[in-house]
Order: C-alpha cells, then structure tokens, then sequence
C-alpha cells in the first residue's frame, strides 16, 4: 500500500500557522518568561551611566540608532566577533562555500556539463544548503569493531586544527584573530597536526581500507611537509619576521613572489599535496581503495571532514597570498566614507538623522580586505585548476617527487634568499627596502 | 581441540605482512566481480579474479527460444557493443539456415557494428579515465557517446539495446537523411578525438603512471590466449575483420592498429587509435553502399535449422566474439555456446598484477578491456 501525500490547501497551512504561534506564545510565556526572570534574579546586572543595565534598558539602548553604531562598533572589536565571524570562521566558512560552487561550476564548464543547476533557480547557488541539510539528516553509522571516541573524535579535531589554522592567516590591517610573533612556527605546528589525525581517525575505523588510506596520507603529508617548510624560510631570512602581519608589512614594495619564484612553484605543489588534491588525491583515490582514509565515515562526520577541508583550502591560499602574493597590499580603490554623514548626518526632508560613530570599517581595512581575497580566491582557483587536467599519480612517484624534487628545488631557493639577503639587495638594510 | 578438516582442505598460513583485500562486488573500482589481492605493502604479491556474480545463463536460455526471439536477449551481455555480440549469430544463424543478405544490407551491418563499436570503446575509455582519477576523461567520452547513440537511434530506434541486426539482415533500412547527417557526425567526433590526445595520452603524469606498467610479452599473450586490444597492444597483428573478413570488410580501407610494447599504455591507446580506423570504415562504406535495394531477406515463420553445427566469430571492441550453434532439425537451436573476449582476457590478471604496485591495479584491471557482464554471460 502506498501513503499519497494529501494536496495542499491554504486555508488548512494558514490554520497551522496559527496554531503553531498560538503554541510557541504559550510555551513562550509559561516557560521561557519564569526562566527569564530566575536567570535576572541571579545574575549581577552592571551599572552603565548610573543605570542598571537590565535586558530592557538594552535592547531600549539597541533600538536608538545614536547609540546602536557604538555598541556594534565596540562587539566587532571584541575577541569573539573576531574568532567567530570577520577573520576567523564565518569569513573562511563563506569563502570556503564560494569556494565549493565555484569549484563545481568551474569544473562542469571544463568538462563540457552544466554542474548544479536547479537548487535554488540561479544556476544551482544553494545545491551546497541541500547538501549540507541532506548530510545533517544521515544516519551516522560507526563500524561495530571501531575504536569509538577516538572516531568521533577525528572530525572534531580535524575542523578544530582547521579552524587554528584559519585564525593565524592575517587578512587586514590589525584584523587577525591570533598575532603571535612565532606567526609562522605556529601554522607548521598547526600543519603537523593533520596526518596524526589522519592516521588516528583511520586506525581507529579498524578497516583495511582506512588503514591504507591513513598510511598514504601520512607518507605524502610527511614527505611534503619537509619542503613546505624549506621553501617558506626564503621569505623568512628576507623579511626578517616570523610574524605573518609584519610578512605582509615588508612586502609593502615588493612581492616575494618576484625574488622567490622556485619557493612559491615548491610551496604551491606542497600545498596540493597536503590538501590531497588532484593529482596528489591518492589517500581518497576511490578506484583502489575506496574513500581511503575517509571511507567509514557517514552523514554529518563527513560533512565535518569536508568543512575542514575546505576551510584548510582557504587557509592555504590566504597563506600563500600572505607570503608570497603581499597579503593584503594593493592600490587603494576603495572609496572613502563621506565625511558629511559623519558631521553633518543624512537629511531627508525636514528630518536629519545623524549616525555617531560612523565609519564602522576604516577604509584600510575594507581594501586590505578586498585585496586580499581578490588575491586568495585567485589562488584558490589555481588551486582548483588541476583537478580537471591531471590523472592521479602513484605512491612511489608522490614520494620521489616530494624527498628528492623538492628538498633540492627548496635547498635553491633557500640560496637565492641568502645571496640577495649578503649582496645586500634586500632584507633589513638592503638597497630595495 | 583436533579439528579435522575434510579432505582437500587446508588451512592457510597467516602472514603478518600480508593484507588481503576484497575489491569488489561493492567496491567503486571493480565490476561486477571480486578480485581477491594480497598485498604485501604497497605490491601485489597475488591475484585471483572472481568472476560469475552477473551469470545469467544466456546459453542455456537460447535452447529454449526460436532463432528470432534469441535476438534481444543474447545482445543483454554487453548492451553498449550490442550489435556486435549479435553479428556472430546472424552470421551463423544465416549459414544454417541458408539464408543469403542484400548486398545494401552488409553495408548497414558494418556501419552499426563500427557506431557500436566506437561507443562501447567511449564508454570503456571514460571508465578509465575515472579508474586513473581523471574525471575530464570521464565526462568528455560519455558526452561524446551521445552523438553515435544518436545515430543508431535513428537506425534502429533504441539508445542502448537495438536488435538492429537480425538474421537475413538489418531489422529496418535507414532514415531518409542518414548518410548526410552520419558524416557530419564522424567529422564532429574526429576532431573530438584529438582533443583527448592532448588531455589524456600526451599527459606526462598518465605516461609516468601507465608506462611500463602491467607488462605482458607477445609470447605470453598468445600463450594466454588473450585477443582484441590486449592481443594487439602486445604487437601480434591479428584482427578477425582482417584475417577472416566477414560480410563486406574486405571491400573496405581501413588497417590493423599494433603496438609493440604491451604495457598498460599501449593497452589504453589501442583501442583510442581503433575508433580513427572505425570512422574510416563508415566513412569508406557510405561510399561503397548501394543507394538503395533490400535490406532483410525474409525468413520462414518458425525456420527450422538441419542436422548440422556452425562456428562464426567477429572482431568486437573486446576482441573476438564465437558463436557456435548446433541445431538438430528444430526451430530452436540445441546448442549455442558464445565465446567472448572479456573472459579470454580476464586470464592475464594474476599475471600482470603480480608483483605490481597497488596504485597500479586500476590501470591494468581495466586496460584489460574486460566487461564483466559479458565474461558471465
């Protein structure tokens, strides 16, 4: 027997719209009020201009479009704005979703198809919400024999190092979520976290085939890892700076792109490898063994997984960018804030409203910011670009081409960095600087 | 604690450094099969292929239908080379029962074999490529498929599964525009063609990767009994098209592609540089065909076959297909054993894969050209 879904009324949805509101005011007001009102009785309110800062008094203080702009202004620069949305995750978050359907686009046109094309009507822009809410409702299914915290635990570590990662990439002036002056010994640290987690999360799936996968991931990502650090000292011994901030301040004049070029070929290709892309996809490489490290999991895990990736990605670019590309320098093509809306307010008719603490963003920062990810989305789609080209390579070629290639590539370009730093072209003192 | 096992058992000996891996049935880069591998690191140490999960018993049904109703179901085991795992039969069938084929009639054969053949190997060659993890590879041949699919629907009607060929013939003449249309159509997928060239065969990561891997001598070919693409790819010139011209492909110009070194590049190539040939053929037998006339021979309802046995094979995109046929003066065959080129290939696997790396699998497995569906019939 099969159910038919009943055909849709109006009158019977407008109904249960209103016996939805009828209960959420009724539960609102029987639960949520008391809970209110015990949470107030016991929590200390401050003290703000000699009043007491009840709830209502704030949101009296939110809706006063005089005082709105300060209280926005003073949450943006406070820590969590900054971990949790401009440069930490919800900006990496955004681009690393951008990123996907660009990359799904980009990839269909080479390929001679459409790629998404019916969610959301304009050529398939929200397919990544239908996969993200197909994903959320799965099932998560744990093999019977796995190792079950450490499992759980691998999508969570993997996001949380990806996560780390995106808070040292500085994207403008002042705007980075964690400055340390070891800048760049902190993202190797953040980097070397990735094939334990790889190699945990595919022992602890106790399956042939993770294990094999989590082996080739380790293999790859040690092999890389080695020339990824080799070729970024070049850029360290000319800018004399650990800190990523103070990287892009001595790029000011010029890229080291221009002086480093063998550093930034090397780095490019290390990045591919560490975010196991085409041709170096061979932990995933599904026609041998599967998903490879990525085999057991399911449903959200894997979305997790994904989101780390992605996030990882961007945190590649921006670090390329930040190295070698200078970050967030570029002309200034951003407009100026109109100084008469700040002195003189916006008069429309016989009413002038005036907006204290206008400009929200200072105009640094917005093209710093436009640069920056002008400039990281284009390596981004570099990045990308191989995926449509290339076969995947072989575990023998991978490892050759990363101890024996590469070091010797990094190893002269660590020389060009030393011979221009002596010569006294460039570095701290040097002629250019 | 004495377990006795029965007799011709024998427990095997663990080895701690060997990892055995099932890939397949549900395995992304197997058939409809199993290969058992046992790795010993990253090498194969051995290989033991497991056909017969998709056997159908297409032999056994064709002794129950008349030699008109086997048509559809003896073209299921490869539904994208379907007109040529047909041909053998018609071929036989006609010898039988002594039927004789309009001269514009062979021509239609050869043009929809070779269409047919030119899709199974876009399809063969997509599969590879995604088995290499290049999914340009994947999507080009399976879009390009479209466009000789097109053509045999409007020869016979069907996309996939045409029962075109029939014994006396070809089931329907052709569209009004067919010839026009066809020669644009192969124009287009030439130059198609050499697009792949410079995406996949020229490319050095998929030379660094296939040369020199999978590496199976001329002697061993023959002495495996291999054929099709794999015989050639080992530098043994033989083409049942050309050795033993069936219907009109003597009359046609087209030659034997063979390579010499017989690794899985040449194994992938082969068949790529055969769909030049193919569009050569159907360039060369639009030419030739008579502009009109019959095109099937009409056969007796319920045509009974006398006392007498029949072999006949043609050249497929997997190699040699054999139809052998015994009837005993009834309108159903007694006997119709099929011989194909997946199952003659499949042999080579243990070979091969020995001693190679496991990165290496997915190239030999498929440059073998090796349709399960077929191999069980």
């Amino acid at each position: 027997m099969s159910t038919i879904a009943p055909q849709f009324r109006l009158s019977r949805f407008i109904g249960s719209l209103f016996d939805l509101i009828f209960w959420v005011i009724l539960i609102f007001s029987l639960v949520g009020l008391p809970i209110v009102f015990i949470v107030l009785f016991y929590i200390k309110l401050p003290v703000i201009n000699n009043q007491l800062m009840t709830p209502y008094l704030a949101m009296t203080w939110m809706a006063d479009p005089s005082r709105t702009l300060p209280i926005v202004k003073s949450f943006m620069h406070t820590t969590i704005f900054k971990v949790m949305a401009f440069p930490g995750f919800g900006f990496a978050a955004l681009l690393a979703a951008a990123t996907i359907f660009v990359e799904r686009k980009f990839l269909a046109k080479m390929q001679l198809r459409v790629g998404p094309l019916y969610c959301g009507k304009i050529e398939g822009i929200l397919q990544l919400m239908g996969d993200g809410f197909k994903l959320m409702s799965k099932e998560i299914i744990i093999p019977a024999k796995a190792d079950k915290p450490i499992f759980w635990l691998g999508p969570l570590l993997f996001v949380g190092a990806a996560g780390a990662f995106v808070s040292l990439i500085p994207v403008a002036p002042g705007w980075v979520v964690a400055n340390p002056n070891v800048g760049l010994l902190a993202v190797f640290a953040v980097i070397g976290f990735f094939p334990i987690i790889a190699v945990l999360t595919a022992w602890a799936a106790n399956s042939k085939w993770t294990f094999i996968g989590g082996l080739r991931a380790l293999h790859q990502m040690v092999a890389f890892e080695i020339p990824l650090i080799l070729s970024l000292l070049g850029v360290v011994i000319l800018s004399g700076s650990l800190n990523l901030s103070q990287i892009v301040e001595s790029q000011e004049h010029f890229w080291w792109i221009a002086f480093l070029p063998i550093g930034a070929i090397v780095f490019f290709i290390t990045i591919l490898a560490e975010l196991e892309r085409v041709p170096f996809d061979l932990p995933e490489a599904e026609s041998e063994i599967v998903a490879g490290w990525l085999t057991e999991f399911s449903g959200m895990m894997y979305g997790l997984i994904q989101l780390g990736t992605y996030l990882k990605l961007y945190a590649f670019a921006g670090l390329f960018v930040v190295l070698f590309l200078g970050g967030w320098n570029g002309p200034m093509v951003w407009p100026p804030f109109p100084q008469d809306i700040i002195t003189q307010g916006i008069t429309i008719g016989p009413v002038t409203a005036k907006f204290p603490g206008l400009p929200l963003f200072d105009q640094d920062m917005l093209n710093g910011t436009l640069w920056f990810v002008i400039k990281t989305v284009g390596v981004i789609l570099l990045i990308l670009l191989p995926r449509g080209v290339f076969p995947r390579v072989r575990i023998d070629m991978i490892l050759h081409t990363g101890w024996y290639k590469l070091i010797g590539l990094a190893f002269i370009n660590i020389f060009i960095a030393l011979g221009l730093l002596y010569a006294g072209v460039l570095g701290p003192g040097g002629l250019l600087q | 604690m004495t377990t006795q096992l029965p007799p011709g058992m024998h427990l095997e000996t663990v080895d701690d450094k060997i990892m055995t891996l099932n890939v397949g049935p549900q395995h992304p880069g197997s058939g409809h099969m199993r290969l058992i591998i046992k790795v010993d690191g990253d090498y194969i140490v051995s290989c033991d292929p497991d056909p017969g999960y998709v056997h159908r018993g297409e032999e056994k049904m064709a002794e129950y239908r008349n030699y008109i109703q086997n048509i559809p179901h003896l073209e299921r085991p490869v539904i994208h080379d379907s007109s040529n795992i047909l041909y053998p039969y018609c071929l036989g069938v006609e010898e039988l029962l002594g039927i004789e084929v309009p001269e514009r009639a062979k021509y239609i054969r050869v043009i929809a074999a070779e269409l047919n053949r030119c899709i199974y190997i876009l399809y063969w060659l997509a599969i590879y490529g995604i088995f290499l993890g290049h999914s340009t590879m994947f999507m080009w041949p399976a879009g390009d498929r479209e466009l000789f699919i097109d053509l045999l629907e409007a020869m016979s009607g069907a996309r996939v599964t045409h029962a075109y060929l029939v014994p006396g013939g070809v089931r329907n003449d052709l569209p009004s525009n067919f010839e026009e249309r066809c020669l644009r159509q192969v124009e287009y997928f030439e130059k198609r063609l050499k697009e792949y060239e410079a995406i996949f065969y020229q490319n050095p990561l998929l030379k660094a990767r296939t040369e020199g891997s999978g590496i199976l001598s001329r002697t061993d070919a023959i002495r495996l009994g291999t054929t099709g693409s794999v015989l050639r790819a080992s530098g043994v010139d033989f083409d049942v098209r050309k050795k033993e011209p069936y219907d009109v492909y003597e009359n046609l110009d087209f030659q034997t592609i063979v390579m010499k070194e017989g690794d899985s590049y040449a194994r992938s190539r082969v068949p790529y540089l055969e769909m030049f040939e193919s569009c050569r053929i159907i360039r060369d037998a639009l030419k030739k065909m008579p502009k009109s006339g019959s095109v099937r021979t009409k056969l007796k309802p319920n045509p009974k076959g006398g006392n007498d046995e029949v072999y006949r094979r043609v050249e497929s995109g997997r190699g040699a297909i054999g139809y052998y046929i015994v009837s005993n003066n009834r309108p159903e065959p007694y006997r119709v054993k099929i011989s194909v080129g997946s199952f003659r290939n499949l042999i080579c696997m243990p070979y091969l894969l020995k001693g190679e790396k496991l990165g290496n699998m997915p190239a030999v497995y498929w440059g073998l050209n090796y349709w399960p569906v077929e191999a069980d019939r």
